[in-house]
């Protein structure tokens, strides 16, 4: 070191970096880290409790109890098949429902109507609409799906479950294709307009087309959020007990009775007795991945094809 | 390319007879040309805020028009009133009025869809939809209804047109984002014409360009002015002189409450206007005293 | 060259296209009402429900000793005290750490650590209710909590609300994660240029800029918790009864897992007597408070918006 004036070497003794000088620095950061740790973490020992909790059914006859229907006899003989068919057919009509009605209501947003009253109405109805407690559109439900509607949804049916959890998730999808749509960056709409495209032109082959996997995304994990809703479900009238489909077909389970994952772990849950705890327990571990399978296909999906204007 | 006027219904009506619409003022414009445009006391506002005041000019058949000034003075707000792309922004309006080929531009009956096919306008940044490149072209003529047939006529057309036929020949199906920046804008130059347009709008077209691109621009420019007439915004004042015939230079003036209103200060054949000016602010501008 | 007469006639597109054009923009509009309508039906309901419970019941009895409504008592305060105990157990659970992550995913991790943490956060917020309600019962209850409470009841609160807190963690975190990273670079930088180290940046500059942010996350994550049913039906109030008292290591119903419990009788014995009316007005009583809860957090977030 050629550093010779008194000064100089104040200052580089001065810049040296003291050990210690920052244990509160060091403190915060190890404070926030442990926090991220427990916020991210605890999925981790979710799971391992529910697979150590349902391991009896999970190593020894998890085929038997994917396959078989609930029993009321003994927890050995319950199965969670009705339930996982319900769920399906449940967000199928979720869906059918709520996509087209969704994604039409963020196209009409963004596309449409930028700052019209009717808009800044609807805007402010779709952010209500999200913080509606969940169970709220179960008496929606219940009233207009089951009752009101009887005609159509045969009472209380996987169509009448389906269009309640459709209400549901109508915000979450208006909201992510709404931000879909705002990604896709106006120079490729005016390149449209500009050699002369209509409005459903320039939509149907240019604007659509761009936001068309983020769209699918933020489908994919709001029908993931329906797939694990049990508390609208228990309003509308899923069933929480015995469950026969005889000898119904795949139509006529449709407007027949019907029961969903979800509501048969709440079922597991509040019957007495260990043996039930550990199908509730195996149930959940087949919920938590159907749903995280789920959530990370979406996701993947989305970084993957993550556009960059 | 220009032969095919099957698609240009307007061109196809022989033996209307012609109309002349009269060059009353300023008196700058060849007494042979046609004019496309005839603007008059335009205003633009921006719901309650007016962004241009007043503006009367014409423009001429087969003549490139520069739009110049310095920034915020509204020139590519003027620029877009010519096929209502303003149409597109919420709370624009646009009052005086525009004729095009003694067509009131803004009555009720007039359709910009339709406006916009027949001018043209290509965009600051080059902007090609993330199709191919046949596509890209494509997709104009395929929606006023252009057979498959002839389609692969037009592609070829434009893009020679625009001079970019022999660098992309042979990769017709690939994506038009690996063109390079000056080859993407002459795609958009072509995509503009493959729909028969007559006049082509360019809202600095250069200006995301390196010179070379820009010069092989400027020729490109100066090539289609036989077909189309040409309006075009430019920052660049040596591009202006390069290759307009007629300038028109705007200018912006804060008002007590520092609002931004632009105006027309001059308009006149470039020549005259870069040698000669009339109004003292374009002098100032033009020899770099402002702006 | 000669040009022919143009007219207003020349300058329309085909009426094909023009029509279709119409057709779907009108399509869209009616989709747009039909979430209008949703949310004009779910008043609807809960409200005229509501009023038909409400000129029915004795109002004294919405003040009787507790919550038995097929013994026709509908004690309010009862569930109204256990679902706000629930909730703010939640949120301490929820806001430490909520915010921690927030803090650190915005301010110290490293790119690639947030790329992977994000992802895992919106995973987390996917989970469904019931399993965090079996969680709590088979694990919070039994492995930790009678370590420290031996008295502790099977079902109770505390499991309830920490079970529910952990399920609000992601919303919180990632609310409060957009507020912060809503501040303006140029304020750290300023911060940093005057030689304070990253905690002082944070925490005198950063959070106090971002301040309403995080009180927004902490009002909008307590409205999900007064709403969140299944974790404490399962775990707190799983019978259709409750009895007043203010002990976290008892059972008890809330808002939320008293409709639940009341709704469990509809696929049997559907009725229109009193105590299934009394659903309606729980629902509508739900309604509203969480309307007013994401109402003001969503005008602090507006005004978060428009600052920077």
């Amino acid at each position: 070191m050629l550093l010779t004036s008194p000064a100089g070497i104040a200052t580089s003794h001065a810049l040296r970096r003291r050990p210690g000088a920052d244990v509160g620095g060091a403190v915060f950061k190890w404070l926030l880290i442990g926090a991220t740790v427990f916020a991210t973490g605890f999925l981790a020992v979710l799971l391992a409790v529910m697979i150590v909790d349902g391991w009896a059914v999970l190593s020894g006859n998890l085929w038997y109890f994917l396959t078989h229907g609930f029993s009321q006899r003994s927890a050995a003989e319950a199965g969670v098949w009705q339930g996982i068919i319900g769920s399906l057919q449940v967000a199928l009509v979720t869906g059918v429902f709520a996509v087209p009605i969704g994604v039409a209501t963020a196209i009409y947003l963004v596309e449409y109507a930028q700052n019209s009253r009717f808009a800044r109405i609807v805007e402010l109805n779709i952010r209500n609409l999200a913080g509606v407690p969940s169970i709220v559109y179960g008496l929606l439900g219940l009233v207009i799906f089951v009752k009101a509607l009887e005609d159509f949804s045969k009472g209380a049916t996987v169509i009448a479950g389906g269009m309640t959890l459709a209400a549901l998730v109508l915000p979450i999808i208006v909201i992510t294709s709404v931000e879909a749509l705002k990604a896709v960056p106006d120079s490729l709409r005016e390149a449209a307009y500009g050699v002369g495209a209509t409005k459903w032109e320039v939509l149907s082959r240019q604007v659509l087309p761009a936001a068309l996997s983020t769209i699918l995304t933020g489908t994919v994990l709001a029908l993931a959020r329906a797939l694990g809703e049990a508390a609208p479900l228990i309003l509308v009238g899923a069933a929480t007990g015995f469950l026969s489909f005889g000898d119904a077909n795949v139509l006529e389970t449709f407007t027949g009775p019907y029961t969903a994952l979800p509501v048969l772990i709440f079922n597991f849950a509040r019957l007495p007795g260990a043996d039930w705890g550990v199908n509730a327990a195996a149930a959940s571990v087949v919920i938590l991945v159907l749903v995280l399978a789920v959530n990370g296909l979406a996701i993947y999906l989305r970084n993957r094809f993550e556009k960059q204007w | 390319m220009t032969s095919d006027a099957s698609v240009a219904p307007a061109e196809a009506t022989p033996g209307s007879p012609q109309t002349r619409i009269d060059v009353s003022t300023a008196g700058h414009h060849r007494d042979d040309a046609q004019t496309v445009f005839e603007c008059s006391g335009v205003d633009v506002y921006y719901d309650d805020f007016r962004a241009l005041r007043d503006v009367t000019l014409e423009v001429a058949e087969h003549e490139v028009t520069a739009l110049i000034g310095p920034s915020g003075c509204g020139k590519s707000t003027f620029l877009r009133c010519f096929n209502r792309m303003n149409d597109l922004i919420e709370g624009a309006r646009v009052e005086g009025t525009i004729h095009y080929h003694g067509v009131d531009l803004y009555q009720d009956e007039v359709d910009p869809v339709e406006v916009r096919r027949r001018v043209g306008m290509v965009f600051q940044k080059p902007n090609p939809f993330p199709k191919s490149i046949y596509d890209n072209i494509a997709y104009g003529p395929r929606l006023t209804g252009v057979k498959r047939s002839e389609l692969d006529d037009v592609v070829e057309g434009s893009l020679t047109r625009a001079a970019l036929w022999d660098e992309v020949k042979d990769r017709l199906k690939m994506s038009a984002y690996g063109l390079s920046g000056g080859q993407q804008q002459r795609l958009c130059i072509a995509r503009a014409i493959a729909v028969q347009p007559d006049v082509v709008l360019m809202d600095e077209p250069c200006s995301a360009l390196d010179p070379i691109a820009t010069g092989r621009i400027e020729e490109l420019i100066a090539e289609l002015k036989t077909d189309y007439t040409i309006i075009i915004v430019t920052h660049n004042m040596q591009q202006a002189a390069r290759i307009s015939d007629m300038t028109a230079f705007f200018s912006v003036q804060p008002n007590e409450l520092g609002h931004r209103t632009g105006e027309l200060v001059e308009y006149a054949p470039t020549s005259l206007i870069f040698t000669n000016p009339d109004d003292p602010r374009t002098e100032a501008y033009i020899t770099g005293r402002v702006g | 060259m000669a040009r022919d007469q143009l007219t207003a006639a020349d300058l329309q597109t085909s009426l094909m296209r023009r029509v279709r054009s119409h057709t779907v923009r009108w399509l869209f509009m009616t989709a747009a009402t039909v979430t209008v309508l949703v949310s004009a039906l779910i008043i609807w309901t809960v409200a005229s429900g509501a009023w038909t419970f409400i000129s029915q019941v004795e109002l004294t009895k919405l003040t009787d000793i507790g919550w038995f409504p097929r013994r026709g008592l509908f004690d309010l305060t009862t569930l109204l005290v256990n679902s706000v105990q629930i909730s703010v157990i939640a949120m301490a659970v929820a806001v430490p750490s909520g915010f921690g992550a927030a803090i650190y995913l915005s301010e110290y991790a490293h790119p690639k650590v947030r790329r992977v943490m994000k992802p895992t956060l919106e995973l987390l917020a996917s989970v469904p209710s019931v399993v965090l309600g079996v969680f709590a019962i088979s694990f919070i209850t039994p492995s930790i909590l009678t370590n420290f409470f031996s008295e502790i009841n099977f079902f109770n609160k505390l499991a309830a609300g920490i079970a529910v807190g952990l399920l609000v963690i992601p919303l919180i975190a990632s609310i409060s994660e957009d507020a912060l990273r809503a501040v303006p670079g140029a304020l750290r930088e300023a911060s940093a240029g005057l030689g304070a180290r990253r905690v002082t940046t944070s925490i005198r500059v950063v959070l106090p800029a971002a301040m309403s942010g995080l009180m927004a996350a902490t009002i909008v994550g307590f409205s999900r918790a007064i709403g969140e049913t299944m974790v404490v039906t399962i775990a707190s109030g799983g019978g259709d009864t409750s009895l007043f008292n203010l002990s976290l290591f008892e059972s008890g119903g809330t808002l939320t897992s008293a409709m639940a419990a009341l709704g469990l009788g509809t696929d049997q014995v559907a009725g229109n007597n009193l105590a299934f009316q009394s659903l309606y007005f729980l629902g509508a009583l739900l309604f509203a408070m969480t309307l007013v809860l994401n109402m003001a957090g969503d005008v602090i977030v507006r005004r978060l918006q428009n600052r920077y």
